[in-house]
């Protein structure tokens, strides 16, 4: 296996290095505390009763038989929870509104989803929670389940929410008043438009129009939703669970729950996987609110199915593009049509794929509408580049159309229509600082791979590239420094991709100080201030600045000590880069002896931080890929996998070749082998990790990478982003290795053998 | 109610006595009767791996195995497969190999590639992939791990 990295200038000493990971050892020994781990004394075992209708009124729910259960000692429905508000959630990545999310934790008047939470039981032991969810009677008024953007906005299909509005949005995040264009069951609308559209169209030579359509996935998280709850006599709250952001829980719950912030404390677990899916929360109310009824701690862990069939995926998509470009590959106008399925409430990310879509381009002439569709599936949630894959598979399936029908070389027309420095977006803004798209095309142009001869002529060889940007948001640190010159740190963001190793590293350098000597720790809510969700390819950037601030606090005051306990001014002490303190006539001290320091001047010190930076920055991946087809079943083989990716600078290299290695092969699961299977009545058929098929080791070959250290302009080691933008290119990268293959384009994903089987046939046919 | 059995097992080499509901698997038993939660439960249908022990020296998921199909038997989880004071070169080659981003799968495929290692001290890169494929990897995209099992052959080798 290859790996390359294409070093910044800069050297440094523990940067670019690769350590284990703090949290490594009590991984590979089992004994890391994820959510499910947890064992209070007296607890209670949580279970929920879900809708067997995708769409149906509640008439009656009668909970009786269940509750005289010996052993039961609690069954809630929507009425035991507090009255909901309608006002706005910000998720960090997505967003919701209370009112919503109330509903989607125990349903209120209609079932909107097969799998919608209708009960839920608390019971001494699990066997008997799930012996009391088979004596409760609800009796449904069945309706007909809306199961695709094209019926929704049907005039004849009514409104699955029937006082809904289609409002505009603003921005990405934030809606605005009513629209004037009322469409059934569109939650909102979002318009971004850069220069004359028409003009842009007339200069053209050629013309692509094509429509595309993506699959339901899902995050595919190994560990599903578990949380555990204890409400005291003095209405506070703790809560154990597995989240991307815990704060951002204690501000759900503590708004759902009615309590104040300062009483509800959300200690994150380790956390087994999220890619966006554990941003919202589904059982932690349920069993805070049980746990208030009995006075024991509950816990509740879904199962599997229940994973698939009442969390967040993604939104499944239909995406019209257009595309004008003159004969020498200059892209003049390019006009998308976008509706996202939402599930069966507002918020899908359907401006973020519109948004990201585009990035990688420099097109003077853009549209993109954007369309946000509730349909009776669950409520979809963020999941790695928020709806930018699918985006992005038919942007660039067409500039592969467009590279052919030209007779261009498909990197070279790339190059051609790349972003940069000065380029407007689709929402015409400048593009962001020091965005790497030529460098990352030049890059991919001069590996082995896309130089290497094809073997057989069953095999073809695609290539796509992708963006997506890191969100900044807030985030808080603190270090302090023990009297034998250890330092613990500490940050409010939970550690899903490696970042305790991360940020002690940025600490590490920025003190001068060994890796090792550093023991970094997620706290929980009221152990530090406020720190956003991790997610939108943050924390290393964004909680990477806290740490480093936090860092350069601490240097100053340990010169203020040395300065005192040597008697001089504190101009005179040098701080050297490896942590070693340096003052006139050779006075000289090493870290490891400040702590002496520090015991004689006043004592241990500490320093914290609170940074929202606001220098986002977008980052660009690239993905090449060999597919082997046979044309008789179907059946696509990925033969050799190369990734290349802008990262700013690579604090871990290994971590961030793993992130990329990981989001590649979720987006080939993406593009070959994953989706959710609805029968007409809205049934989920396949809600288990057999039938939902994601890829295993024995599907893919290693795949290569190749980081692009182009260092961001607006933190201090120059991080970007990593974790989101390897899942982008897949899609189109291995539907266009497929079309070098077999000849022909596929426009709905996955491609499995049943439709790449059909589309073979056709072609043959012609 | 349903009935409660006392089952008696060697567990990570010691003889252990535990008390489990008839209905419950060996993966409830082993996580919520006896507390050893290395043991993860992903899929709890057979599908994913991260609950995977040996029992009798032969890889299972404990999803799948009754609690009381191991009285008498031999069960070794994550917790066992380190030799004394030190990681089995598995674990070693993991960390090394920053083979594990989330870690929730990792029992499983520790356990997983011990059976391996143990039956194929050195399989091929087809053969780790091929034997790996029960479990399941979400962050990774296996390619660390495949690297790791494979460096954990080598010093194997050595010793």
């Amino acid at each position: 296996m290859v790996s390359t990295q294409k070093k910044a200038d800069k050297t440094y000493k523990v940067i670019g290095t690769r350590p284990v990971r703090p949290d490594g050892l009590d991984k590979v020994t089992g004994r890391a505390k994820y959510g499910a781990d947890i064992q209070l004394p007296g607890m209670l075992f949580g279970r929920v009763l879900r809708s067997p209708h995708a769409h149906a009124i509640i008439k009656k729910i009668d909970t009786s038989k269940a509750l005289a259960l010996p052993g039961v000692k609690s069954v809630i429905t929507h009425k035991d929870l507090p009255t909901a508000a309608d006002i706005a959630l910000d998720l960090g990545e997505t967003t919701s509104n209370m009112k919503w999310l109330c509903d989607k934790v125990l349903a209120a008047e209609k079932a909107l989803f097969h799998g919608h939470a209708i009960a839920a039981v608390a019971a001494v032991d699990p066997h008997i929670a799930e012996d009391a969810l088979a004596l409760i009677d609800v009796e449904y008024e069945i309706l007909e389940p809306v199961l695709s953007v094209h019926t929704a906005m049907d005039k004849k299909t009514p409104n699955i929410h029937p006082n809904m509005k289609t409002v505009d949005m603003i921005a990405r995040f934030q809606a605005g008043e009513p629209s004037k264009v009322q469409i059934n069951n569109v939650a909102s609308i979002l318009d971004l438009e850069l220069g004359d559209l028409d003009a842009g169209f007339k200069e053209a030579d050629i013309i692509i129009e094509r429509e595309f359509e993506t699959g339901t996935y899902h995050q595919g998280y190994i560990e599903s939703h578990n949380g555990t709850a204890q409400w005291n006599e003095n209405d506070e709250v703790t809560v154990w669970l597995s989240t991307q952001g815990h704060f951002n829980a204690r501000d759900v719950l503590s708004k759902l729950l009615q309590v104040p912030m300062s009483k509800v404390k959300v200690i994150p677990m380790e956390i087994g996987g999220g890619f966006g899916g554990k941003i919202p929360m589904y059982m932690e109310p349920l069993a805070a609110i049980m746990s208030k009824q009995t006075g024991k701690p509950v816990k509740m862990h879904m199962q599997r199915d229940e994973v698939l069939l009442a969390t967040g995926p993604t939104s499944a998509t239909y995406i019209k593009v257009k595309v004008g470009a003159k004969n020498d590959g200059t892209i003049v106008a390019a006009d998308a049509y976008l509706a996202y399925e939402s599930g069966a409430y507002p918020g899908s990310p359907v401006g973020a794929g519109a948004a990201s879509m585009f990035l990688p381009y420099n097109i003077a002439n853009l549209r993109a509408h954007c369309l946000d569709v509730i349909v009776n599936k669950p409520h979809t949630a963020a999941y790695r580049a928020p709806g930018t894959p699918a985006a992005a598979f038919a942007i660039e399936s067409i500039i592969d159309e467009l590279a052919e029908k030209l007779e261009i070389d498909p990197i070279t027309i790339r190059m051609h229509n790349a972003a940069e420095e000065g380029t407007r977006t689709s929402d015409g803004r400048l593009a962001p600082a020091s965005l790497a798209v030529k460098e990352l095309l030049e890059e991919a142009q001069a590996t082995e791979h896309w130089n290497a001869e094809l073997s057989d002529p069953s095999i073809g060889r695609g290539i796509a590239i992708g963006a997506w940007g890191n969100a900044g948001l807030e985030s808080n640190a603190y270090a302090s420094i023990n009297s034998d010159g250890t330092i613990n740190l500490n940050t409010g963001s939970v550690d899903i991709g490696g970042q305790r190793a991360s940020l002690a590293m940025q600490l590490a350098e920025t003190l001068g100080v060994d890796y090792d000597s550093i023991k970094p720790q997620v706290s929980d809510t009221d152990s530090i201030g406020y720190t956003a969700v991790t997610g939108g390819s943050r924390t290393t950037f964004a909680s990477g600045i806290a740490v480093v601030e936090v860092g350069n606090k601490l240097k100053e005051q340990i010169i203020d000590r040395v300065a005192t306990f040597w008697e001089i001014d504190a101009s005179q002490v040098h701080y050297g880069d490896d942590g070693t303190l340096n003052g006139p006539e050779d006075k000289s001290i090493k870290f490891s002896g400040i702590g002496k320091i520090l015991s004689r001047t006043g004592g241990t010190i500490q320093a914290s931080a609170t940074v929202k930076p606001n220098t986002q920055v977008a980052t660009f991946g690239c993905h090449i890929v060999d597919v082997k087809v046979d044309e008789e079943t179907g059946k696509v083989d990925i033969l050799r996998s190369t990734a290349l990716q802008d990262v700013g600078k690579a604090i871990h290299p290994a971590y961030v070749e793993g992130q990329i290695q990981g989001g590649i092969l979720q987006g080939i699961g993406m593009a070959l082998y994953e989706e959710y299977y609805y029968d007409d009545k809205g049934i989920l058929k396949n809600a288990s990790l057999l039938d939902y098929r994601m890829p295993t080791s024995y599907d893919v070959p290693f795949t290569e990478t190749t980081l692009i250290e182009k260092p961001n302009p607006g933190h201090p080691f120059g991080v970007k982003g990593v974790g989101e933008v390897p899942i982008v290119p897949p899609l189109a990268a291995v539907a266009n290795a497929i079309y070098n293959a077999v000849g022909v384009r596929p426009n709905i994903l996955p491609v499995n053998p049943r439709r790449l089987s059909v589309l073979l046939k056709e072609k043959n046919k012609k | 109610m349903s009935k409660k059995i006392v089952i008696s097992t060697d567990l990570n080499g010691d003889i252990t006595e535990f008390i489990a509901d008839e209905r419950d698997s060996l993966l409830d038993a082993l996580r919520e009767r006896i507390g050893l939660t290395g043991v993860k439960e992903g899929c709890n249908n057979g599908n994913c791996g991260a609950c995977a022990v040996l029992l009798d020296g032969i890889l299972v998921n404990s999803c799948c195995v009754m609690a009381a199909e191991v009285d008498g038997g031999s069960v070794t989880t994550v917790e066992g497969i380190a030799l004394e004071n030190e990681l089995h070169p598995v674990q070693q080659a993991f960390l090394n190999e920053a083979a594990l981003q989330c870690g929730i799968c990792t029992p499983g495929f520790l356990v997983a590639a011990k059976a391996l290692l143990d039956t194929n001290p050195e399989p091929t890169e087809e053969e780790i992939r091929f034997w790996l494929a029960g479990n399941l990897c979400r962050c990774t995209g296996y390619d660390k791990i495949i690297t790791a099992v494979q460096e954990a052959s080598k010093s194997m080798q050595k010793k």
